[in-house]
């Protein structure tokens, strides 16, 4: 089967720049629903705003493209009331955790069966290139004309610390790692987060000098490296690749069925 | 069959009515004092297999209803002021998107912090129009518990019917009140429930596509049909456009689907109107000391009436005009500073002859407080 069978083609051409890294998380994020062979009528895509939000106009699932930072928020809503179906929540960095960091945190701490996929290109691109809480420290932005003094988040370990019972991290040079991890991720039964390096040509890579599209994915190659590799030991500075945490603990859904039952008993 | 009678508070009077017209998902976060209403949902959801959740603020808890909502089920929020304006921004989306939703707004002073624990009704243009950007609301209201019961099903009626969020506009002082309510049986206040499409599996579904009434059948998330939904101005199939024409049509849509059933919406109750020569016009808790003006002053042979709304957006102007007509003077009781008496302005002939009685102080506007401010009215001093 082809990733084309969930794509919905009469909204084509997407309004993302050329070089951009988003259609690559769309294609390797479909291959990962094709191999899962998921039903589609079970799959609902919700978003928030930005660039990366607008892939769910593009999928054939139901789709939510909702406010800036509040996709988990309505995710949480449509999961809860409906817990057979399948939630997948891709979002841009500024998206889910700058204006939707308190969500995330709490969506993670929640544990509810959902698939956060952050798409972290470093920069809010659709307002046009100002610096995100992922841009970090010496990033040129149309709001940082002096470059950027402040630091950045860690994904995964905020992930982590926040109570994520699945965090994993890849590029979008790693495209088959995209869908090994967001298949994992689907198929795990709590909270997911998958961090997926996405280049931004357009404003990040060129005034940061990184170069053109190619440039910045080869860039992806060399400076990241796999959980636990000898490189990083080598060259702390690398950034690491792979699946975080993988770990069984109560899925709120299902605590709260066990919920209903002891009130319904008593 | 002897009909239940409870003393009960309003607030759980609001949660009993919601039960009744089918809720069976409510999100929320503490506020004073709207929060026995999330405390009685909690304790009442999973015993009906319904489903209770707190979310981390105000924002997330009209979003998660939302999603809900889109997945088919009744669905409800309860703040209070600077709640309700955290939810603007959610408001907003389910008003562009048309997704059903009621959300109990129980006003306490503001602005900010203000006063938590005593009444107001200082929101009623935030119901109107705290989030951005043209659109239409419908606000309704209820001075007791009688009243507040049949209100509340009736916001969950409307919001099925013209697909929009509803606001329940409670105060302090109904929400706390401990009064009797006669908790009526099933059937006996009609349930509107979800209009869902008959488009067949596999046919082109429209879901942003008004049939002739104006109204949408809708599609549950999970269900045959998959759709787009966004806060993006959208054509009928849900996708974003820029196309003027649709842009147009939709915004049309989204304020005459409410402002063109304005009559069909309306609710009010009216006493002594039709000789009235002074027209009291009040809601929610004013309206209790406003009737308890007009009857003691029609005991002494003064011609009072009162006009209760318990709708107040859309606006009934049309009613107030009619209702008006003979009046030589109009006095909106309301505590804040002048909203409903802007209105009521607007829609008389003559507005020089619309007076505010008000009460701002967090104590409950009196009768001595009304009919001082008639005196003065008249020119008499208190």
């Amino acid at each position: 089967m082809s990733v084309e069978q969930y794509m919905r083609k009469r909204f084509f051409p997407h309004i993302w720049c050329p070089g951009c890294g988003h259609g690559i998380v769309l294609n390797n994020m479909l291959r990962a629903v094709d191999e899962l062979q998921l039903d589609q009528n079970e799959m609902v895509m919700v978003s928030g705003i930005g660039c990366s939000s607008r892939i769910s106009g593009y999928v054939d699932f139901h789709s939510l493209h909702t406010l800036h930072g509040r996709a988990l928020a309505f995710a949480t809503g449509i999961k809860m009331s409906q817990p057979n179906l399948s939630v997948i929540c891709p979002m841009g960095d500024g998206d889910a955790l700058a204006i939707g960091g308190n969500h995330f945190i709490h969506a993670c701490r929640r544990n509810m069966d959902l698939t956060a996929i952050v798409m972290n290109n470093r920069i809010y691109g659709m307002t046009g290139g100002q610096f995100s809480p992922l841009s970090g420290t010496g990033v040129a932005a149309t709001t940082s004309p002096q470059t950027t003094i402040d630091r950045e988040f860690d994904i995964s370990s905020l992930s982590l610390a926040s109570g994520a019972t699945f965090v994993a991290r890849t590029t979008a040079y790693h495209y088959r790692e995209i869908t090994n991890y967001i298949k994992e991720a689907l198929q795990h039964p709590g909270f997911s987060v998958v961090e997926i390096l996405s280049q931004c040509p357009t404003h990040f890579g060129r005034r940061n000098k990184l170069g053109d599209s190619p440039e910045m994915l080869k860039q992806y190659k060399q400076n990241t490296t796999k959980i636990g590799s000898e490189a990083k030991q080598e060259n702390p500075e690398l950034i690491e690749r792979g699946i975080f945490r993988q770990e069984i603990a109560p899925e709120y859904c299902d605590e709260y069925d066990k919920l209903i039952n002891r009130a319904q008993q008593s | 069959m002897t009909r239940k009678t409870e003393f009960i508070q309003g607030n759980e009077v609001c949660v009993n009515a919601a039960l009744y017209a089918g809720v069976d998902f409510f999100a929320g976060y503490p506020i004073t004092p709207s929060s026995e209403i999330a405390e009685n949902m909690a304790k009442r959801l999973p015993q009906i297999g319904g489903k209770f959740l707190q979310m981390e603020d105000e924002i997330s808890s009209l979003c998660s209803i939302t999603g809900a909502s889109l997945t088919g089920h009744k669905v409800m929020t309860a703040t209070s002021g600077p709640g309700f304006s955290l939810m603007q921004e959610a408001l907003g989306f389910a008003v562009m998107t048309e997704i059903p939703c009621v959300i109990a707004d129980v006003q306490r002073g503001g602005p900010s912090t203000g006063l938590p624990t005593h009444g107001s009704q200082g929101d009623v243009y935030q119901a109107r129009w705290g989030t951005h950007g043209d659109h239409n609301i419908i606000a309704l209201t209820a001075s007791n518990h009688q009243d507040l019961f049949t209100m509340t099903v009736e916001a969950f009626n409307m919001a099925e019917t013209y697909r929009t969020p509803v606001i329940l506009l409670m105060d302090e002082i109904t929400g706390h009140t401990r009064e009797p309510v006669t908790l009526p049986e099933e059937g006996e206040i009609p349930i509107i429930g979800r209009l869902r499409t008959s488009v067949p599996e596999g046919v082109d579904y429209h879901p942003y596509l008004p049939r002739e009434d104006g109204r949408l059948p809708m599609s549950d998330f999970g269900g045959k049909h998959r759709y787009n939904v966004t806060g993006l101005y959208h054509d009928m199939w849900g996708f974003p456009t820029t196309d003027p024409q649709v842009i147009h049509g939709l915004i049309h849509h989204l304020t005459d689907k409410i402002e063109n059933n304005a009559h069909e919406i309306t609710r009010y109750r009216e006493y002594y109107l039709d000789d009235a020569h002074t027209v009291l016009i009040s809601y929610g808790c004013s309206a209790r000391t406003a009737l308890h003006v007009v009857n003691s002053r029609r005991r002494r042979g003064e011609k009072l009436g009162l006009l209760e709304l318990q709708s107040i957006w859309p606006f009934p102007s049309e009613l107030i005009r009619a209702k008006c007509a003979h009046a030589s003077y109009i006095l909106v009781v309301e505590m804040n500073m002048g909203q409903v008496v802007h209105e009521v302005k607007k829609a008389v002939h003559d507005p020089e002859c619309v007076y505010l009685a008000n009460r701002v102080d967090g104590e409950f506007i009196t009768p001595t407080d009304v009919r001082n401010i008639m005196r003065l009215i008249h020119g008499r001093g208190v």
